[in-house]
C-alpha cells in the first residue's frame, strides 16, 4: 500500500512538473504585460516599456524565466503579483480557504442530495416520479452556472431580503411549495394510488402548516429551535436512522439511538452555558463533535447485543446529526442581533463577497455571516453537480438491482430494506469513488465562475483577475494548486476504491 | 409452394426449389409450418407476422429502431433542427443574407415600445394575438436589435459545438484507439498526455487558451489583414482550441473499449487471416466501439456549448465584434433589473441547445446499449390484457 501511494505520488509530481512547464509556456504566449503601455500616450513610452521589460525579464527567453520561477517555487517563494506588488502567498493564503469551504461544502451537499434522489429514482423506475426527476436533472445539467448565479442574485437574494423587511404573506407561493412537496413525497415514498394520495395529502398539509406557522408567527424573523425543537429533531433522527440502517425490529439499535438522542437533549442546557461562558472557535466545535461521537459509541457498546457494531454506528450517526442541530440552533440564536447589525441593515442574504467587512461579533455571529454568504454560491454549484450525481447514482443502482445476487437475497426472504440498503446500496455506491474526483475538478472550474459573479476573493476569482491583468505568478500558483488538488483527489479515489472493492487489489 | 413463395420472395418461385420439402429450409419456423394445415390467407398473415419479429436486423437497424422510439431524442432533434433553421436563415450563413430585416446586428435603431420585446402572445395564451413586431426580443440601451444578436449568438454556439465535436471525435478516437490497440509504450505515452490535459479544469485551461487567442496576434505584431482575419474567425479558432482540451475523456473511454475488444476471437481470426493492424483497427474493432464514440461525442458537444458560453462570459472567449450567447449575458448582466429580456433570451437559447443535444445523447446511449429493452408502460400492458380477455373466442379462432 505504501509502495502504491509512493509510486502514485512520484508520478503525480512528474506530471505537475511537466504541466507547469507547458502552462508557463502557454501563459507566456497568452499574457501581454505591455498591453497598457503600447497604447499609452505618455511621452516617455519607450522608457516605461524598457523598465517593465527589465522588471519582468521579458528580454530573456521563456524557459529561463520558467526555471527561475520553478526554483523559487520549490523553495516556497510563490512570486509577486507585479501590478499590485503584493506577494502571491499573501493573496492565495486567504483565498484558498474561502474556495475550499465553498467547493467542499457544495460537493458534500450535492453528493448527499444527488445520491439519495438517484437511489429513490432508480427504485421507482418508470414511474412519473422517475421521469420527472430525469427531466429536471437534464434541465439542470444544461443550465450554465453563470446564468443561474445571476438569477439567484436577482430573485432569491432580493426576494428574501425584501420579504424579511416587509413580511407580507404570499399565499399562492406557499400553497405551490406545499403541493410540490406533497407530490415529491408521494412519488418518492409511496407505491399504489391510494397510499400515494394519503402521503400526498399528509405531506402537503404538513408543509403548508409548517410554512404558515413559520411565516405567520414571525418565526422567520427570529428563527430558533429551542430545546423542544432540538429534542423533536433528535428523537425523529434516531428513529429514522435506525429504520434505515438497522430496522426497527433491532431493538438494541433503536434503544442505543434513542439513548444517544436523549443524552444529547440532556446536554443541551449545559452546552448553552458552556457556549455562553467560554469563547468558542472551530477547534472547540470539532473537539465537542469528537466527544459526542465517543459518548455515542460508548452507549452503543453498553447496549451491546450480538451485533454491537450496528448499534454503535447508528448511535454515532445520531450523535453527529444531533450535534449539528445543536450547533445550528446556537448559530440561529444570533439571528436578530445579526439582522439589526449596522453592517447588515436588515438585508441578510448577501450577494457579494465571502463575509461582511467590519461586522465584529463573536464566533457565532461570524459563523452566521459566513452561512448567509455561502448560501447563494453553494446553491448555484449544487444545482449543477446535483444533476450529474443523480443521473449517475440512478444508473448504477439500476445496474446493481438487476444482478443475480439481489434476486438471491430476495429469494432468501430478506426484507426489502436489507436487500436495498445492505446488498444493493453498498455496491451501487462504489462507482461514485471514481466519479467524485472528476466532479471535484469540474467543481473547481465552476467555482471560478461563481466566485467571479459573487465577488468572492477566492482562488478562482484570483485566477480570473490575474489572467486579465497579465500577472503570471498568481496564475501559476493557482494552476499548481488546482493540479495538486486534482491529483490528490484522484489518488484518494483510487485508494478508496481499492479499500472498498475487494475485487480490485492495489498492487504497485 | 405458394406458402414458401410468400415467406421468401424471389426464392420459392424458382423451379429448382419447388420439389424440395418445406422443412429443409432452415429459415422456416415451426410456428409457420403449422399454418400449412390451416392454409390459405389466414396462415399467410400469421407467418409473416412471426417472421417479422425475428427477422435478421442488422445492428444499425436495431439501433435506429430504438433511437426513433426514444421520445426525448426525437424532441432533441426537432428542437435542434428548429433552432438551427431559425438562426441560420434569419441571419444568413456563408455570406448569404438572411430574411431578418436587421442584418447588421451591431447597428442601432430607434427605440420601439420602450425597448421591450414587441413579440406578443397568441390569443389562446391570453395575449392580444400573435405578432412579431419590429424587435421581437426587444432592444438594448442603444437600440440594437436583440433578436439579431441572439440569432447570431446561437449561430456561434452551433458552430463551436459542431467544430469542437469533430475535433474531439477525431483526436479522442485516434489517441484512444492507438493507446488501446498497441498498449505498452505507446499507451503509456498517450495516456500520460491525456492525464496532463485532464488534470486542470477545462475552464482554467480554456481561459488560458482563450486569452492566448486574443493576445497572440498583437504580440506577434502581425499585419493588419492577419489580425482582422483572426478577429473575424475567433469563434472558429476558439472551437478548434477548445477541442484540444475536451478530447481526453473520449480517448480514455475508447482506449478501455479497445483494450477489451482486441482480446476477442474475431480480432485473432482477422490477424491469422493476415490483416494489417490498420485494417483490424478500422474494419474490425472500431465499428464495435462506435456506440461509445458517438454517445460521448454528443455529450462533449453539449458540454462545449456551455463551456464556450462560460468562457465568453468571463471575457476569455468570443470577443467583439463577434457575438456569442455567453458574451451577451455577460454584457447585459448589469441591465437585468431594467431590461430582463436581454438576459432571458440568450440564456434560453443556451439551455435549449444544450438540453436538445443532451437528449439526443441520451437517446443514442439507450439505442446503442444492447441491454436496453423497451418496457411497455402500465397503461399499454393493461390495454393489451383487456384486449386478450375481452375477445378470447375470436382471437383463438383467428389463430388456428
Amino acid at each position: 500500500m505504501i509502495r502504491f501511494i509512493a509510486r502514485r505520488l512520484a508520478i503525480a509530481i512528474g506530471l505537475l512538473l511537466v504541466l507547469s512547464a507547458i502552462v508557463y509556456w502557454m501563459l507566456d504566449l497568452a499574457v501581454d504585460p505591455l498591453d497598457d503601455l503600447r497604447v499609452s500616450p505618455a511621452p516617455n513610452k519607450a522608457e516605461l516599456i524598457a523598465h517593465r521589460v527589465a522588471l519582468l525579464g521579458l528580454d530573456q527567453p521563456w524557459y529561463e524565466r520558467y526555471f527561475r520561477w520553478l526554483i523559487h517555487f520549490v523553495q516556497g517563494d510563490l512570486g509577486v503579483a507585479w501590478r499590485s506588488g503584493i506577494k502571491v502567498s499573501e493573496l492565495l493564503g486567504s483565498a484558498i480557504w474561502t474556495s475550499i469551504q465553498l467547493i467542499f461544502g457544495a460537493t458534500c451537499i450535492a453528493l448527499i442530495l444527488g445520491v439519495t434522489i438517484g437511489v429513490i429514482s432508480a427504485l421507482r423506475q418508470y414511474t412519473t416520479f422517475d421521469y420527472a426527476i430525469t427531466f429536471i436533472s437534464f434541465v439542470l445539467y444544461a443550465l450554465p452556472v453563470f446564468w443561474v448565479a445571476v438569477l439567484l442574485k436577482q430573485f432569491l437574494a432580493i426576494g428574501v431580503n425584501d420579504y424579511l423587511n416587509h413580511p407580507v404573506m404570499n399565499w399562492p407561493v406557499v400553497i405551490a411549495i406545499s403541493i410540490v412537496s406533497g407530490l415529491f413525497w408521494a412519488g418518492a415514498t409511496a407505491v399504489g394510488l391510494k397510499r400515494q394520495l394519503v402521503v400526498f395529502a399528509a405531506a402537503t398539509l404538513i408543509t403548508l402548516g409548517v410554512l404558515a406557522y413559520a411565516l405567520l408567527s414571525g418565526w422567520v424573523l427570529n428563527p430558533q429551535l429551542g430545546i423542544v425543537g432540538v429534542g423533536v429533531i433528535a428523537l425523529a433522527t434516531a428513529v429514522a436512522i435506525t429504520m434505515i440502517f438497522a430496522g426497527l425490529s433491532n431493538r438494541l439499535a433503536l434503544y442505543s439511538a434513542l439513548t444517544t438522542a436523549v443524552v444529547g437533549i440532556a446536554l443541551y442546557a449545559p452546552l448553552q452555558w458552556l457556549f455562553y461562558l467560554v469563547p468558542m472557535d472551530i477547534w472547540w466545535m470539532l473537539g465537542l463533535l469528537v466527544v459526542a461521537i465517543g459518548i455515542a459509541l460508548g452507549i452503543g457498546w453498553l447496549w451491546g447485543g450480538p451485533d454491537r457494531g450496528v448499534s454503535m454506528r447508528g448511535a454515532a450517526i445520531v450523535a453527529v446529526l444531533t450535534s449539528i442541530v445543536v450547533f445550528v440552533d446556537r448559530v440561529m440564536q444570533g439571528w436578530s442581533l445579526y439582522m439589526h447589525a449596522s453592517a447588515i441593515n436588515g438585508r441578510p442574504i448577501a450577494t457579494i463577497g465571502p463575509s461582511t467587512p467590519n461586522l465584529g461579533g463573536d464566533f457565532w455571529i461570524s459563523q452566521l455571516d459566513r452561512w448567509t454568504h455561502l448560501l447563494l454560491p453553494t446553491i448555484a454549484l449544487v444545482l449543477i453537480s446535483f444533476a450529474a450525481y443523480t443521473r449517475y447514482q440512478r444508473g448504477s443502482t439500476l445496474e446493481v438491482l438487476s444482478q443475480d445476487y439481489i434476486r438471491t437475497a430476495r429469494a432468501k426472504g430478506l426484507s426489502e430494506r436489507v436487500v436495498i440498503v445492505r446488498h444493493a446500496l453498498r455496491n451501487a455506491l462504489l462507482p461514485l469513488a471514481s466519479i467524485v474526483p472528476v466532479d471535484f475538478i469540474a467543481m473547481i472550474g465552476g467555482a471560478v465562475i461563481t466566485e467571479s459573479i459573487f465577488s468572492w476573493s477566492g482562488a478562482g476569482a484570483l485566477f480570473v483577475t490575474s489572467l486579465r491583468q497579465s500577472e503570471m505568478d498568481p496564475v501559476m500558483a493557482y494552476v499548481m494548486l488546482t493540479g495538486f488538488l486534482a491529483i490528490i483527489a484522484n489518488i484518494v479515489a483510487d485508494f478508496l476504491y481499492g479499500l472498498l472493492d475487494p475485487r480490485i487489489r492495489v498492487n504497485a | 409452394m405458394s406458402f414458401d413463395n410468400n415467406l421468401r420472395p424471389g426464392q420459392g418461385s424458382s423451379d429448382s426449389f419447388d420439389d424440395l420439402p418445406v422443412t429443409s429450409d432452415p429459415e422456416v419456423l415451426p410456428g409457420a409450418q403449422s399454418t400449412i394445415g390451416g392454409g390459405g390467407a389466414q396462415g399467410r398473415g400469421e407467418g409473416v407476422g412471426e417472421l417479422k419479429e425475428v427477422e435478421g436486423l442488422s445492428q444499425s437497424q436495431l439501433v435506429w429502431r430504438r433511437f426513433i422510439r426514444h421520445k426525448g431524442a426525437i424532441f432533441g432533434i426537432v428542437m435542434l433542427a428548429l433552432i438551427a433553421a431559425l438562426s441560420l436563415s434569419a441571419m444568413g450563413v456563408f455570406g448569404m443574407p438572411g430574411w431578418w430585416k436587421y442584418q447588421n446586428y451591431a447597428s442601432s435603431h430607434d427605440i420601439v415600445n420602450g425597448a421591450a420585446p414587441t413579440m406578443t402572445l397568441p390569443k389562446w395564451l391570453g395575449g392580444p394575438g400573435f405578432a412579431i413586431g419590429d424587435h421581437p426580443f426587444g432592444q438594448d440601451n442603444i437600440g440594437r436589435d436583440n433578436f439579431a444578436l441572439v440569432m447570431k449568438g446561437a449561430q456561434t454556439s452551433l458552430l463551436v459545438m459542431v467544430v469542437l465535436g469533430l475535433i474531439t471525435l477525431i483526436l479522442g478516437t485516434t489517441v484512444g484507439a492507438f493507446a488501446g490497440y498497441y498498449r505498452g509504450k505507446v499507451d503509456t505515452v498517450l495516456m500520460r498526455t491525456t492525464d496532463l490535459v485532464i488534470t486542470l479544469p477545462v475552464l482554467v485551461l480554456g481561459a488560458v487558451l482563450g486569452k492566448l487567442l486574443a493576445t497572440l496576434p498583437v504580440k506577434l505584431d502581425a499585419s493588419q489583414e492577419v489580425k482582422e482575419a483572426i478577429v473575424a474567425n475567433t469563434p472558429l479558432l476558439l472551437a478548434v482550441v477548445l477541442g484540444f482540451i475536451l478530447w481526453p475523456g473520449l480517448a480514455r473511454l475508447v482506449r478501455s473499449e479497445f483494450l477489451t475488444l482486441r482480446e476477442r476471437e474475431f480480432v485473432d481470426s482477422a490477424r491469422v487471416a493476415g490483416a494489417t493492424d490498420w485494417r483490424i483497427i478500422t474494419k474490425h474493432v472500431l465499428p464495435n466501439a462506435v456506440g461509445v464514440i458517438i454517445v460521448n461525442t454528443t455529450l462533449v458537444m453539449s458540454q462545449a456549448v456551455v463551456l464556450e458560453a462560460a468562457l465568453s462570459f468571463l471575457g476569455f472567449g468570443v470577443v467583439d465584434p463577434n457575438v456569442s450567447l455567453g458574451k451577451l449575458i455577460s454584457d447585459y448582466q448589469g441591465a437585468f433589473a431594467t431590461r430582463p429580456w436581454l438576459f432571458w433570451w440568450p440564456g434560453l437559447f443556451i439551455i435549449l441547445i444544450a438540453l436538445s443535444v443532451n437528449f439526443i445523447g441520451d437517446g443514442l446511449r439507450d439505442a446503442f446499449d444492447p441491454r436496453t429493452k423497451r418496457i411497455p408502460s402500465k397503461r399499454e400492458m393493461d390495454k393489451a390484457l383487456a384486449r386478450i380477455t375481452a375477445t378470447p373466442a375470436t382471437e383463438s379462432e383467428g389463430a388456428r
